[in-house]
């Protein structure tokens, strides 16, 4: 009886995993046009192709053979503070899966991070920006495992629907506080905002080159309550991670985008972040714990993680 | 059964060894429960310290006392938290001053003025408010109290150019919120206060030609007033120590204790940043934990000290 429904289920997965399999291969294909054709793709291993298809396609055969748990070392992290959450929390679940790996995360800043992993002093820098062209040639690989996005909020009767950067930093500076300046009602602006030290808050002013410069009316220490406080106060404005957005609160489309995950993965709307993993050198050269760490990032099971910490995964 | 042999063991009589070992055990016991708490308050004081100076060396004293500035993210930053020292001692006063007078007349309604029946009402209905979580508070603070601020703001304010509109969220509402939390504690107290004073008191007193409202404040209220004042300091231990109910009604923000300004509190300026804080702004937030836990120590020890002062006389 057992032996059956696990045999069953073998089987699924592996037709799940095959057809997973088609389907990236062909994504492959229409994505890197410059590597030839669709039989050469399937027979090379991890040489030339991008490090999430790569983590992808080796995740695929892990699922399938299911013998993952020997992977041992260590990995250490260090760079972006913003991604702390995300680094503490994955590396809670990866050494709770493979008890004989240890991660170790350190918050040292973005741009101290890249310096680390290309000094050699830390096998992946995390980064909560692009890596810029310098850091590129010097050997640094960006692979972006989550994008951080954020929507900024009204109460549901605001007649205002769309604001540009340069109206979003004139409302946070305090030099925007009337509705009505911004083709609204006559109604007065309640800047609502998060405590300092809280990521979004950090993100959020970084994004806007705002840091310190905003004048809140409201400085609360949650997710929640900006929510509750924005849904409950007529002309209220906040932000909060996308993923909270329900229909108690108003998302202001920027610059004509609507905040949704689709936009944000295309790139158009722009407060939001790729959360950068970089290595030096390609994610296949590195040790095995740690391409296993990127293999797990974009597994199932990562993407659980990656979604509870309120950021958008890639695909 | 049960009865004949506790009564065998327990009897003055019989077995005095075993008597003599129980009172020995239960000495020791009584001891280490009192030792207990001794402990926890020591280590608590000697955590703060530890804990709550460095910052008060690296960043310096007068720098967070007396300097007005909160920006602890910033490129330089500031831990001043004079605005947020001001706003909890303007905070709790306010708070006693209303909710002193209407819970010790409270207690003096129901102790003494009201009907049975209606005292079996009042008293259950105080009881419960002792019960209800902070937390509580707070979410009806958010839910009703803040939007009915917000409307009083927007009609004083109407005009001004430069009032900063913070949704209702101000020192007021948290004012509101802190009256009511420190009402259970107060009529409570002075309530036991009041019915401890003695019958024989009331009766001279009415048999005087006093009226019922003459000997309640002329005779009744003086001499449970150290009672009363036990009750006034635990209000303002309790206020000056809340933060869930405030942290959501306040606004959070630091700002001059003005009523219309969103403030915080000492309270509510640890909990709102401890969660991502890292190490200097971290340690400056112990810091802001010792300088409460010192207000509260001061709080306590001059009350009691008027308090003895009083009683020996």
């Amino acid at each position: 009886m057992g032996g059956t429904i696990r045999g069953g289920e073998i089987m699924k997965r592996t037709t799940l995993t095959k057809s997973m399999a088609v389907a990236m291969t062909a994504a492959m294909v229409v994505g890197l046009t410059a590597c030839g054709s669709a039989k050469e793709e399937k027979q090379i291993t991890t040489q030339n192709i991008q490090p999430e298809q790569v983590a992808a396609e080796a995740s695929v055969t892990d699922n399938a053979l299911e013998a993952t748990t020997d992977v041992s070392g260590t990995i250490t992290m260090a760079g972006s503070t913003s991604m702390e959450k995300l680094a503490n929390a994955v590396a809670e679940s990866f050494m709770a899966k493979y008890p004989n790996v240890t991660v170790t995360a350190e918050f040292t800043g973005s741009s101290a991070g890249i310096e680390s992993v290309l000094a050699g002093s830390v096998n992946i820098g995390n980064a909560s920006r692009a890596l810029k062209d310098s850091e590129k040639e010097s050997g640094a690989v960006e692979n972006i495992v989550a994008i951080d996005g954020i929507a900024v909020v009204t109460d549901s009767a605001n007649a205002v629907a769309d604001l540009t950067k340069e109206q979003l930093v004139s409302i946070y500076t305090g030099q925007t506080t009337n509705w009505s300046e911004l083709g609204g009602v006559d109604s007065a602006i309640v800047v609502v905002g998060r405590e300092a030290g809280s990521g979004t808050r950090g993100a959020f002013e970084e994004l806007l080159e705002i840091e310190d410069q905003c004048t809140y009316a409201n400085e609360l220490d949650s997710t929640g309550a900006v929510m509750a406080k924005v849904s409950s106060t007529p002309g209220a404005i906040g932000y909060v991670s996308l993923d909270v957005i329900d229909e108690t609160v108003k998302a202001f489309s920027l610059e004509g985008v609507e905040a949704t995950a689709e936009n944000i993965k295309a790139g158009n709307y722009f407060l939001s972040r790729p959360f950068v993993m970089a290595t030096k050198g390609e994610i296949a050269e590195q040790d095995a714990a740690v391409q296993e760490l990127f293999n797990y990032l974009s597994s199932e099971e990562g993407k659980e993680v990656i979604k509870a910490v309120g950021l958008i995964t890639v695909d | 059964m049960d009865v004949k042999t506790m009564n065998q063991s327990f009897s003055i009589i019989e077995d005095k060894k075993s008597k003599a070992l129980l009172e020995e055990v239960m000495k020791y016991l009584f001891l280490v429960c009192a030792f207990f708490a001794v402990l926890a308050v020591f280590s608590i004081t000697l955590y703060m310290i530890l804990n709550g100076t460095p910052a008060l060396f690296k960043v310096g004293l007068k720098e967070i006392l007396f300097e007005t500035q909160w920006a602890p993210t910033a490129a330089e930053p500031k831990y001043g938290i004079l605005y947020v020292i001001l706003t909890s001692i303007v905070g709790t006063a306010c708070a006693v001053l209303i909710g002193v007078p209407i819970g010790v007349l409270t207690a003096v309604f129901i102790a003494e003025v009201a009907p049975k029946k209606i005292a079996a009402i009042v008293k259950p209905a105080v009881e419960l408010l002792a019960g209800i979580p902070s937390v509580i508070y707070g979410l009806l603070g958010i839910m009703i109290l803040n939007p009915l601020m917000y409307k009083l703001e927007l009609t004083i304010f109407k005009d001004s150019e430069t009032h900063q509109f913070t949704g209702g969220s101000n020192l007021i509402s948290a004012i509101i919120v802190l009256a009511i939390m420190i009402l259970p504690t107060v009529i409570n107290i002075s309530e036991s206060a009041i019915r401890a004073v003695p019958r024989d008191l009331r009766s001279a007193s009415l048999a005087l030609g006093a009226s019922k409202i003459q000997t309640i404040f002329k005779v009744v209220l003086p001499v449970a007033k150290s009672g009363i004042a036990s009750a006034v300091v635990l209000g303002v231990g309790r206020a000056i120590g809340e933060a869930m109910a405030i942290t959501l009604v306040s606004g959070s923000s630091v700002n001059i204790p003005l009523p219309f300004n969103s403030v915080r509190f000492l309270t509510t300026a640890i909990v709102a940043e401890m969660g991502y804080a890292a190490d200097q702004h971290r340690e400056v937030l112990f810091t802001i934990g010792l300088i409460l836990f010192a207000f509260i120590m001061l709080v306590n020890t001059t009350f009691a000290r008027i308090l003895n002062g009083k009683d020996e006389k």
